[in-house]
């Protein structure tokens, strides 16, 4: 069964506490907000989420496999963004790369190389890759940025599809999405 | 192993996209050059060609060191592994393989037509041909551990070549050594030397990896 537990997490980056005492429990199909100003580690949460970052004090509680949607593309920008995306599929033994990609309605760029990519089309590249993916839980952060209204609304489709199915989502933003009954996790 | 396979395929299709010609022509540069430098005297090219074929490989190796594994620190590309629950020491493994790929053999290749500039015998081409076959995963796996101990830092290139130079001086000496008229245990000590490199690339790139994550 899918899960998030963690318990007063405390995180300390760079000798600095970003936060202390925060607690979050999510089942099968829970969402969770994360809202805050830019610098209060939002993003180091989600790291040590996906055990990226150790946790400075208190457990992390993952069953599922996760998928990070973070702002480092992590695609080949030499390399179209079909090819790019078919490394990550191959890893996650996903077939689903190219509904995916319909999905995000990004599904005419497969034969572009990434580097000439905007920053939208990237960004909509990973969350297509987070989608196809499989994982059971969803990390993304700062989904939002950089998408205009159709994308969000993809965005907004995809979420939900996915906690249809019993996933998670836990998303970091600083401005609005629409993830109807999550918790919200405000830091600092 | 299906994992492994793939990293290897995409570092192998990253490096003949970005250049992986560039350690071979610089290896090519300096067997053509050294015989305009010391003269067209024979002998003393035969014998001192095998030293400079060495010393070419081992400059070769350095050349792809800040392509090797910085990019993929600095586009998120190790984080998605990581998160995936690929661990580093498989991807420096990966990386280590795909990186011999892309220079070893072509190296060996390249030292017949080198062999032939600096008038080096067959028998020495063969023993070089040996010798860099044992000695260029060591040179690898050097590169590797310096691509890794330099993630994150400006001008990683130069710090690396610098950082792995000293490290490199047992293949060096042992290298070269297999080419003097008794050579010996060197073809030994050689393997000896590229073998232990070998075994501590994976941990000592893993935990660099690691830790630049901090």
């Amino acid at each position: 069964m899918t899960s998030v537990a963690v318990e007063s997490l405390a995180c300390l980056r760079g000798g600095r506490m970003l936060f202390t005492g925060l607690s979050l429990g999510l089942g099968a199909g829970d969402a969770a907000m994360v809202t805050g100003p830019n610098g209060i580690g939002k993003s180091s949460l989600m790291r040590v989420l996906a055990g990226l970052l150790p946790a400075y004090a208190g457990s992390v509680g993952i069953t599922g496999r996760i998928a990070l949607a973070n702002e480092d593309a992590a695609l080949d920008r030499s390399q179209t963004l079909a090819c790019a995306l078919a490394f990550w599929a191959r890893l996650d033994g996903s077939d689903a790369i190219a509904a995916a990609l319909e999905a995000m309605t990004i599904g005419h760029l497969a034969d572009v190389p990434v580097r000439i990519l905007s920053t939208g089309q990237r960004k909509r590249a990973v969350i297509a890759r987070t989608i196809a993916s499989g994982a059971d839980i969803w990390l993304l952060d700062e989904p939002g940025n950089g998408l205009d209204s159709a994308s969000l609304a993809a965005l907004t489709a995809a979420m939900a599809q996915h906690r249809d199915r019993g996933g998670i989502v836990i998303a970091a933003s600083h401005q609005p999405l629409d993830l109807p009954g999550a918790v919200p996790v405000a830091i600092g | 192993m299906r994992t492994f396979r793939t990293l290897v395929m995409r570092d192998l299709r990253l490096a003949f996209a970005g250049g992986a010609w560039l350690p071979l022509a610089f290896f090519m540069l300096v067997a053509i050059l050294f015989p305009f430098g010391v003269g067209p005297d024979g002998a003393l090219l035969a014998r001192t060609g095998g030293g400079i074929v060495w010393i070419a490989a081992l400059l070769a190796a350095l050349l792809p060191v800040d392509r090797l594994i910085a990019p993929d620190a600095e586009s998120g590309v190790l984080d998605q592994l990581a998160v995936r629950g690929v661990s580093e020491e498989l991807t420096v493994v990966a990386k280590f393989v795909a990186h011999w790929l892309s220079f070893g053999p072509l190296l060996m290749l390249a030292a017949i037509p080198a062999a032939a500039l600096l008038r080096l015998s067959g028998d020495t081409l063969w023993r070089v041909e040996l010798g860099l076959l044992i000695g260029t995963p060591g040179l690898a796996a050097l590169g590797v551990m310096a691509a890794g101990l330099t993630i994150g830092l400006r001008r990683a290139g130069a710090l690396a070549g610098l950082l792995m130079l000293p490290l490199a001086v047992p293949l060096l000496i042992f290298g070269a050594g297999t080419l003097a008229p008794r050579p010996g245990s060197a073809l030994l000590l050689l393997a000896a030397s590229s073998l232990f490199l070998c075994a501590v690339m994976p941990f000592a790139a893993g935990a660099a990896i690691r830790a630049a994550r901090e």
